[in-house]
């Protein structure tokens, strides 16, 4: 009982934040709307005892990438293109197509998940989730590890790079 | 009583309202956001069904969701400036050089 | 317990050496004061760099060759190592040494930073070694978006260029959502085996009918981030403003790199993981492959400047590469594998005439700008003759091989249907890339004077240039290459 009411809250939460980060017409209210949804997300990881990915979430998204979202919003001042309209000509079309995919979307997901495989018995898991997380992270899944190294000093690069001043015409 | 369906259908919504955002924004920070909620139902996926299989595999596929967003958004994001230095318009269809 | 075996590091090794030098050339770049006489040494630690690399896969293709075949696997079956990935991850390697060669005097034309872009084309074939090399989707993915952001920088790389930045800024919104569609096809499969391997995902598709909602879901999500990667219609909008807005060495790159290690994703994700499910992804590959030849083809025609005309002629190559998969023998991958490669030389080839007659002040871009080439520069007309011809698919040039394969593996599968719509839309092509050589050939223009091209462009124009002429006259044994590459 308890568990549902939590869901729900947490689900609207995430969904009512995502509508508002698509409809809202200035740029900040957009990304206090992502924020609020980013939260519900996060809500749902802990309620799948992903406790470390709560705190992820917590952590890096919503004090990470919203405030440099947010910075850059200011550094860009969108008050004029708030002014502006927001939406391109193709909305109706594109809303349709929403509608129609997301009706296959959902039709689909409810037949399908009747057939997804018995879950494995249940193996208790020791340990805390953080401590089993790291373990499978450092040992089956090193080699992605190393891999995103790479991937985020690109983004450093790339970013400096762009903000950065520079070309000469 | 909470199954997975209902994660499964959370996370469907998030990734056609992002869709949607992607679509028919003109506001190219907010297309940013919009893939950001995409990435974010992709999240929602794996977490449920990592706990549905019971083990944490889909745990650690989210983190690395979480590190591509982050690579996205800073590039994103600078790549924004250099644009908005240029030309001074942060709309995607006022990009208009090359045709959309 | 953190293991890291002698294998691993045999499999990891190219990909080593690159991310090692992409990192050297950044922290030379940054030891060494500014004015020590340009920043030439840079692209000779970074082409050293695919050398080694490059010789390392010599290396691994030799101890396969030893071993009767047996594909290696590494870190827990992450990384496979059998003859598919050394060919794919050749292309990739060539290709980025081409492009080395002829980036050192553009940047110095266009006053750009050179360690970072020689750092961000390693990356990215560094990307591109664990796309054509993974078999888990989680080191696919990693790899995948290593590649994808290396390339969202280096199109917008000309930061002072208008064109350049919008070009990034598009590719990147619409890279960045088919990566969302990518990955949310591959959570789906993640539930339905449990495991991130495709491999574990092979072992469950045919034991679920051929209606399977959640596979169908897995499918069509999956297939559609593949087809924004490989730029082929339905999702190809980001080609013809990418190609033209970047700067036209990354063009080159992007069109050859990315398209590549992507279709080598694309033929790992189907025939490895998702071999059991033809009857479901293959309706929507031919639809793909149809639209990707009207579009391409048609658009080209409309087209004044060189580089959106082979931006249109890209989506139309992918869907001939999209006909070979679809024909679902092996003469049809044998034929994708042999695309590929002759694609490879071709495409870089007619990019790099474009950048060898950048003149002062302007580059060459529109196809007026090329008018009575064979007057001024009979070389670099007679080059870029053959570069057309080989994408037209004209004997005896490489891109003939390609399509003869392609075409002959649709008729022995029985879709004539497709093998004519292939055959006429060739037809068609010819039409855009002989307006081309009219300009070229037939049409008066006043002289224009154009920059003396550096050795390293004269060394790559005559490697494509031999290599397609080459692959076109002695296609023998590298049809041979092609074939093994698939264990054939």
């Amino acid at each position: 009982m308890g568990d549902s009411v939590f869901f729900y809250a947490f689900a609207a939460l995430a969904i009512l934040g995502a509508l508002g980060t698509v409809l809202f017409r200035s740029a900040v209210h957009c990304s206090l709307a992502l924020m609020t949804s980013l939260l519900g997300v996060a809500g749902l990881y802990l309620m799948q005892g992903a406790e470390f990915l709560f705190a992820v979430q917590i952590v890096l998204y919503i004090g990470g990438i919203m405030v440099l979202f947010l910075f850059v919003i200011m550094l860009v001042n969108l008050d004029q293109a708030a002014k502006l309209k927001q939406f391109n000509g193709q909305t109706p079309l594109a809303v349709l197509a929403i509608l129609g995919t997301g009706a296959a979307f959902y039709a689909f997901l409810a037949k399908g998940v009747a057939t997804l495989p018995a879950p494995a018995s249940a193996t208790v898991m020791t340990g805390g989730n953080t401590e089993n997380v790291a373990d499978l992270l450092f040992t089956s899944y090193l080699l992605p590890f190393e891999v995103a190294s790479v991937l985020l000093l690109v983004a450093v690069v790339g970013s400096v790079l762009m903000a950065g001043k520079g070309g000469t015409r | 009583m909470i199954t997975i369906n209902h994660y499964l259908a959370v996370s469907a919504t998030l990734l056609l309202i992002g869709t949607l955002g992607v679509l028919t924004r003109r506001n190219i920070v907010v297309i940013l956001m919009s893939i950001e909620l995409i990435l974010n139902a992709v999240n929602v996926n794996l977490i449920a069904f990592s706990k549905y299989h019971n083990q944490v595999t889909g745990q650690v596929f989210a983190i690395f969701v979480i590190a591509v967003a982050v690579a996205e958004a800073a590039v994103g994001l600078g790549v924004l400036i250099a644009l908005f230095r240029n030309k001074g318009s942060v709309q995607a269809d006022e990009v208009d050089l090359l045709k959309w | 317990m953190i293991t890291y075996s002698a294998t691993d590091h045999f499999i990891l090794l190219p990909a080593l050496l690159l991310g090692m030098f992409g990192i050297a050339v950044l922290l030379l770049d940054f030891l060494f004061p500014k004015d020590i006489k340009g920043r030439g040494w840079l692209v000779g630690i970074a082409i050293s760099g695919l050398v080694f690399a490059g010789w390392q896969l010599w290396e691994q293709h030799r101890y396969l060759a030893e071993h009767g075949m047996t594909p290696l696997t590494g870190f827990n079956g992450a990384l496979v190592l059998d003859n598919f990935a050394i060919f794919f991850n050749g292309i990739v390697l060539v290709s980025a040494a081409l492009v080395m060669l002829i980036s050192y005097r553009y940047l110095e034309n266009e006053h750009e930073h050179h360690a970072e872009y020689y750092a961000l084309v390693l990356f990215a074939t560094f990307g591109a070694f664990f796309i054509i090399t993974g078999v888990d989707m989680v080191t696919i993915f990693i790899g995948l978006e290593t590649m994808a952001v290396s390339f969202y920088v280096l199109v917008g790389f000309l930061r002072g260029d208008k064109r350049s930045n919008e070009a990034a800024m598009k590719y990147l919104l619409l890279g960045g959502f088919s990566t969302g569609l990518l990955i949310y096809g591959f959570s789906i499969f993640y539930g339905l085996t449990g495991s991130t391997t495709l491999i574990a995902l092979a072992s469950v598709v045919p034991a679920r009918g051929p209606h399977d909602p959640l596979l169908y879901l897995g499918i069509v999500t999956t297939l559609a981030g593949l087809l924004f990667k490989i730029g082929a219609a339905p999702f190809h909008m980001w080609a013809p403003d990418t190609y033209e807005g970047a700067p036209t060495t990354v063009t080159a790159f992007l069109a050859v790199a990315s398209k590549t290690a992507s279709f080598a994703l694309l033929l790992r994700v189907l025939a490895v993981g998702l071999s059991g499910a033809r009857p479901q992804w293959e309706p929507l590959l031919t639809g793909a492959a149809v639209l990707s030849l009207t579009i391409g083809n048609l658009a080209a025609i409309t087209q004044s400047n060189v580089k959106r005309m082979l931006a249109y002629s890209s989506i139309a190559h992918a869907g001939y590469l999209l006909l070979g998969v679809v024909a679902g023998n092996d003469t049809g991958l044998i034929g994708v594998a042999i695309y590929l490669l002759t694609y490879a030389f071709m495409t870089i080839g007619a990019f790099l005439v474009l950048v060898a007659l950048r003149r002062k002040g302007a580059a060459v871009e529109t196809i007026d700008d090329l008018a009575a080439l064979s007057r001024r520069y009979p070389s670099y007309a007679l080059l870029m003759l053959v570069f057309l011809l080989s994408l037209a698919g004209i004997p005896p040039t490489a891109g003939f091989i390609g399509k003869y394969y392609i075409f002959l593996a649709l008729v022995e599968s029985g879709k004539y249907g497709l093998a004519i719509l292939g055959a006429l839309y060739v037809a068609v092509s010819l039409y855009y890339y002989f307006r081309l050589v009219r300009s070229m050939f037939f049409v008066e223009s006043t002289e224009a004077q154009v920059l003396a091209p550096s050795n390293g462009v004269r060394l790559a124009l005559a490697i494509t240039g031999m290599a397609t002429v080459a692959m076109g006259v002695l296609p023998e044994p590298f049809i041979r290459m092609a074939a093994a590459s698939l264990g054939r």
